[in-house]
């Protein structure tokens, strides 16, 4: 068995210009010339975007599942930050 | 928390509609089940390139072999997305395929059947597409978020080659009754093996009543064979190609076709290495590994001395 | 005489990209990786749909009735005029993507000089086909470094591509009368001008991947005669299989 298996990268894509890139999935490269080349053969061939971002998986950090409840709950409560908490005559246009 | 309690979490939100993702609890039996299904899965898009791109080099004009092509490249970007959904759950795409290569894991008998004519070609992406796109759209609600979504762009680009297949196959049947009978024989050799695709029956199948707990599957292996045969005779009467099966005729007391019993002999012959083309698939594919080491190696090699003369 | 002239030389860049697709395609599902397997079939894609535009070209200059597929599958060997480059055999991932690299870094400048070209069904085709030819040479270069600088073996097999190749590479700048006829009415480039071009492209990614070019420069050539290798027929055996099994038959 070969141990020199390339590794894993995460694969980004903006599909049309005004969009943000969106993550479309993964795949094998040996470095990020060739994983763009990788991406833009399996993730667009379709016509699916315009411009392509990759990064090695293992650069990515993400937010620990058992704190998820710390990190994100306390802004459940504050209803205020959205518009909807608050109330304006009837009639009031353009707001 | 105790596992009790995880396991009851875990499970009302499969209930509620919850989408499990990668670094969620789970319970390893369901880790287990998705490693096994999902790679299964990717096997089958890339053995099932075999039959198929038997036939690239020999399509009989320039568009047929352009959509043969694109096809036969759609499985190996399907194969790619699936072995991407079994990476999220902690085992990487090169143990996945060496289980296949060392005969532990499976994928779909059908591509164990040899592609001997042009019209096999045509029948493959009506019959085998078609049973494959039954069980696929199914498992765009699957509950793993990953494997949802690997299946929603598979279902999505698969839509053209079930309809491929039903095209290329109108052209023999309105062409010369050479051409006719070319279909035929193929329709004859494909019907049963498409209707053992969708697995061992209920009353036989292992895994079934847990995976529909866990809506890893929405529907039993008896009816999604059901609607495909369902679906599937029209499809047949429009061709003119009679089905292989002389208890084949509609129930409507049922609302459904009634069939023959398949040859459950020959289904599970075909699973343990027996079918006509089984050892041929897997050389194919241990070669292809073997012979691209050296490739890998060489992108990896390079990749390390260009970083050190970076860091340099 | 300009008439025949052009669509000789269309016929012979249709066969080139036919040819090489057919070789490409040999190597869908078994390709060193899936990556890799799909980058060769985007290839050979782009490649039979150049094939079809350029076929259609020549049939129209030809005005005898033939459709692309009548031309693509319906001659004999010797009425074949691509070079005998890509009908080689695929050989191992190094003679594959040396045999593209060869023909890409050819390709390109040629299709670059034909956009400029008055016959306009070929300067359009020229100007679609580019982009993509753009995208095969960067990817057939890219390989031919990492395998040229990356381990001992995959350098091995790659100078053992080249040295290979190399006497097939010549024929690519091949000139006859129809040739000269087509420039001196200003409808097609030297070739002198793209056997330079491809000469500095070739030296600068071979010295990039510490890849010698051969001392030995003996040639071989025939293809745009259609004089081929013995490859040439079993490849021609599976392209026109079920055209000659089944002749006059739709599919």
């Amino acid at each position: 068995m070969s141990t020199n298996e390339w590794p894993l990268w995460e694969v980004f894509i903006r599909s049309k210009q005004g969009l943000n890139h969106k993550h479309v999935g993964s795949l094998r490269a040996p470095d990020a010339t060739l994983a763009l080349e990788n991406a833009r053969d399996v993730y667009t061939r379709r016509s699916e975007g315009i411009s392509i971002w990759v990064v090695e998986s293992a650069q990515i950090h993400a937010t620990d599942i058992d704190e998820a409840a710390s990190f994100f709950e306390p802004s459940d409560t504050k209803i205020y930050r959205h518009p909807t908490f608050y109330e304006v005559p009837d009639g009031v246009k353009h707001m | 928390m105790t596992q009790a309690e995880q396991e009851r979490r875990f499970q009302e939100k499969i209930d509620r509609e919850i989408k499990i993702e990668p670094n969620d609890w789970m319970p390893d039996e369901y880790r287990q089940t998705l490693v096994r299904q999902i790679s299964q899965h990717a096997h089958s898009e890339i053995v099932g390139m075999l039959p198929e791109g038997n036939w690239i080099t020999r399509a009989p004009n320039l568009r047929r072999k352009a959509v043969l092509l694109a096809k036969v490249q759609d499985e190996a970007g399907h194969g790619l997305y699936l072995y991407s959904a079994v990476e999220t759950l902690g085992t990487s795409r090169e143990q996945t395929i060496d289980d296949l290569h060392t005969g532990k894991a499976k994928y779909s008998s059908i591509f164990n059947y040899p592609a001997l004519t042009w019209a096999d070609i045509g029948t493959i992406g009506w019959l085998v597409d078609g049973a494959a796109i039954m069980n696929q759209v199914a498992l765009c609600r699957t509950s793993y978020g990953p494997y949802a979504r690997a299946m929603v762009k598979i279902c999505k680009e698969e839509s053209f080659h079930q309809r491929q297949g039903y095209e290329s196959l109108i052209k023999l049947c309105s062409g010369t009754p050479q051409q006719k009978a070319m279909a035929q024989d193929a329709m004859n050799r494909f019907w049963w093996p498409a209707l053992m695709m969708f697995g061992p029956s209920d009353a036989e199948s292992t895994h079934s009543d847990q995976s529909i707990k866990w809506k890893i599957k929405r529907f039993t292996n008896d009816e999604l064979r059901q609607s495909f045969v369902d679906a599937t005779v029209a499809q047949a009467e429009i061709l003119g190609l009679t089905i292989p099966d002389p208890n084949l005729k509609w129930n409507e007391a049922r609302g459904h076709y009634d069939f023959s019993e398949i040859n459950w002999d020959e289904f599970w012959q075909v699973v343990k290495g027996n079918g006509p083309c089984n050892k041929e698939r897997l050389a194919a594919r241990i070669k292809a590994k073997e012979d691209g080491a050296w490739v890998r190696d060489a992108a990896t090699a390079f990749a390390k001395k260009r970083a050190m003369k970076k860091s340099a | 005489m300009q008439e025949s002239a052009l669509f000789e030389y269309v016929l012979r860049l249709s066969d080139d990209s036919l040819i090489l697709a057919q070789r490409l395609g040999e190597w869908c599902g078994h390709g060193p990786i899936l990556e890799e397997d799909i980058a060769l079939t985007n290839i050979s894609l782009d490649l039979i749909g150049q094939a079809i535009s350029l076929y259609d070209l020549a049939a129209a200059l030809e005005g005898k009735g033939r459709d692309h597929d009548q031309l693509a599958y319906l001659r004999y060997e010797n009425e074949y005029k691509n070079v005998l480059l890509v009908e080689q055999p695929n050989g191992d991932f190094a003679m594959t993507l040396l045999r593209q690299f060869f023909f890409d870094a050819f390709r390109l400048p040629l299709y670059e000089a034909l956009m400029q070209s008055p016959v306009e069904q070929l300067a359009a085709i020229a100007a679609k086909s580019v982009k993509e030819t753009r995208y095969h040479l960067k990817h057939s270069s890219e390989w031919v470094i990492r395998m040229g600088d990356g381990t001992e073996e995959s350098h091995q097999r790659a100078q053992a591509a080249i040295d290979h190749l190399w006497r097939y590479t010549n024929e690519l700048f091949y000139e006859d009368a129809h040739d000269h006829a087509l420039q001196a009415a200003g409808k097609v480039p030297a070739m002198a001008e793209i056997q330079a071009k491809w000469m500095a492209t070739v030296t600068s990614i071979l010295s990039e991947a510490t890849l010698e070019i051969p001392k030995n420069n003996w040639k071989f050539d025939g293809g745009r005669e259609g004089r081929h290798s013995e490859h040439m027929g079993y490849l021609l055996s599976d392209l026109q299989y079920m055209q000659r099994a089944y002749p006059n038959m739709e599919w």
